[in-house]
């Protein structure tokens, strides 16, 4: 089982405002989930390193080059923004 | 003749013959949703001026094409003037796209998914976005943010996910055919509780460019259709390498015609073991037995790690999750919550947008890749998807397909699982280990329980969608 504390840490981590309810749903959720995972533990070693052999994908990467795209486009982007002025999204300061 | 029934085929021949035209089509489609979504809850938006603008567009294309003009001898794509429905997770330029969540709910989709794209460019017709589970996280839709879209052959039950309401509206006549995603069984398990025809592609063969990502090392889109004819033409229709799309390939997808009397059809013991529905199992071994009947030969074999898929998946979807959904902080799109800093700012964003089952799988995912615990989980994952898959391309040396059910169970009550997460994981047991390994596999309606569809899973090796198409047809007609 894991506690309360442990969940409220893992939130913040994944930066996740939890509810008192929530927290202790995910306490609860969370112990069993991983109690069932417990199932890997099983799986021997020995038998995972002779099987892993890898089959490889080739690695599929585009050339490093600038493709100009409609400022319809840019205009979309920004346009999803909640906070936005002059074409830029806004942040809140950091400093 | 009811023209709501008619195939993608049969649409295309009529609009040859000028028997109707698209925007007739498209209205009696229209109004089809006004008159039965109320009950079912498949759409979250209709596009009617869209849907309704397109097929005009489309009837006079087809005209032109018709008239000689151009020069084509008549011909025009078979997908011209014909109307579909669109997962609310895959992008459709203008229009809102919220993958069923809060976070989204007013976020409008800046650039078209290529899928979209690639139907657009054959004078296809969008009818709406259809619901979902959250983020695409979920087998029932129960997980939407805004709805539970019901089972149109049993409204006191789900219609699966999550890509319930792409399914739903195509089986109660609502869209020709719809695109979903399938992450661990969201296309196959929706259309087998539904009664249509769904294809979970091999993975890469299609563009993901345009589709809110979930697990980007699992995710696919793929067609929900009447039949698996239908079921071809749209996955011929979109597939294909995309420079937006590292992961997709030029498919070398191979056209050879396979005979079901010539094949030899793979049966895991392992997928008829504990847990299945005793009808359900009755229902799959009949479809086998039809398959011997014709000529196929059965081998009976094994998939020994398929045990430890469902947790694999669970460790290496959420880990996944808790990364891809990091992007939703409340400054680049969608809801935000404003507090006195950034991190606070996040916080409530994240705390108030997203539902349960998103926050449990990012907090599952966080916990699976934090240190301390990174090797007994996500790494072991790793290693266990590559047994996994293993045991397939073992299998794949004697036999051609492979067949088993889509699900242990028929469509369940809606709330009859809500309170147990671990249930719904299981919902994946027969799906799931074939996205581990990256395989093709179709969910073909081969029965009922009551009203209630079976659907089977037919499994293919990589790139082979047309052997499983040639045998699903086959097998379509002797049911």
């Amino acid at each position: 089982m894991i506690s309360k504390d442990e969940v409220r840490h893992i939130a913040k981590l994944a930066r996740l405002e939890l509810t008192e309810s929530e927290t202790a749903k995910m306490q609860k959720d969370l112990s069993s989930i991983l109690d069932y995972f417990d199932l890997l533990k099983k799986v021997k070693s020995e038998k995972l390193k002779a099987k892993n052999s890898g089959l490889k994908f080739k690695s599929n990467l585009r050339k490093d080059e600038v493709k100009e795209k409609p400022a319809s486009l840019a205009n979309n982007l920004i346009q999803a923004a909640p906070d936005k002025k002059d074409g830029y999204i806004k942040v809140k300061s950091i400093l | 003749m009811n023209i709501l029934d008619l195939t993608i085929t049969q649409l295309h021949e009529g609009f040859r013959n000028k028997n109707f035209t698209s925007v007739e089509v498209t209205k009696a489609y229209l109004e089809n949703i006004k008159k039965t979504d109320k009950e079912i809850g498949a759409y979250l938006l209709v596009t009617e001026g869209l849907a309704l603008n397109q097929a005009e567009k489309a009837d006079k294309l087809i005209s032109l094409a018709l008239s000689g003009v151009e020069g084509n001898g008549g011909d025009f794509p078979l997908l011209m003037g014909v109307p579909f429905s669109v997962k609310d997770a895959i992008l459709v330029e203008g229009q809102k796209a919220t993958a069923g969540s809060k976070i989204l709910e007013n976020y409008v989709a800046p650039y078209d998914a290529t899928v979209i794209k690639k139907l657009k460019t054959q004078g296809a017709v969008i009818l709406g976005k259809t619901n979902l589970d959250e983020f695409a996280m979920g087998v029932s839709t129960e997980n939407s943010a805004f709805k539970v879209t019901k089972n149109p052959n049993d409204l006191t039950r789900v219609s699966g996910g999550s890509s319930g309401g792409s399914a739903a509206s195509v089986a109660a006549k609502q869209a020709v055919y719809s695109l979903g995603s399938d992450t661990g069984g969201s296309i196959r398990l929706p259309a087998s509780f539904c009664g249509v025809v769904g294809l979970n592609p091999t993975y890469g063969a299609v563009s993901r460019s345009g589709l809110i990502s979930m697990a980007s090392s699992l995710d696919q889109i793929g067609p929900i259709t009447k039949t698996v004819e239908d079921c071809r033409i749209v996955f011929d229709a979109i597939k294909g390498k995309d420079p937006l799309d590292a992961t997709s390939i030029e498919s070398q997808i191979s056209n050879f015609k396979s005979e079901i009397k010539n094949i030899k059809i793979g049966v895991p013991k392992e997928y008829f073991g504990r847990g299945i529905n005793s009808n359900v199992k009755k229902i799959i071994e009949d479809a086998i037995k039809k398959a011997k009947k014709h000529g196929a030969k059965i081998v009976p074999i094994s998939l020994p790690n398929s045990k430890y898929a469902v947790a694999c998946y669970y460790i290496i979807v959420p880990s996944e999750v808790s990364a891809n959904l990091a992007r939703f902080d409340g400054i680049k799109y969608g809801l935000y919550e404003d507090a006195e800093n950034l991190l606070d700012g996040y916080m409530k964003t994240r705390g108030r947008g997203f539902g349960i089952e998103v926050k449990r799988r990012i907090m599952l995912g966080t916990y699976s890749l934090s240190s301390g615990y990174y090797d007994a989980y996500y790494k072991k994952a790793q290693e266990v998807r590559q047994i996994i898959k293993e045991d397939f391309i073992d299998a794949f040396k004697k036999v051609d397909l492979i067949f088993s059910p889509v699900s242990p169970i028929p469509a369940f009550k809606i709330g009859e699982k809500t309170d147990d997460a671990l249930s719904m994981y299981l919902m994946d047991i027969y799906t799931c280990p074939v996205k581990l390994a990256g395989l093709p596999a179709i969910s073909l309606p081969v029965g009922n329980i009551g009203k209630l569809p079976v659907g089977l899973q037919i499994i293919g090796k990589y790139f082979e969608e047309n052997k499983i198409f040639n045998i699903a047809s086959q097998l379509e007609k002797m049911l």
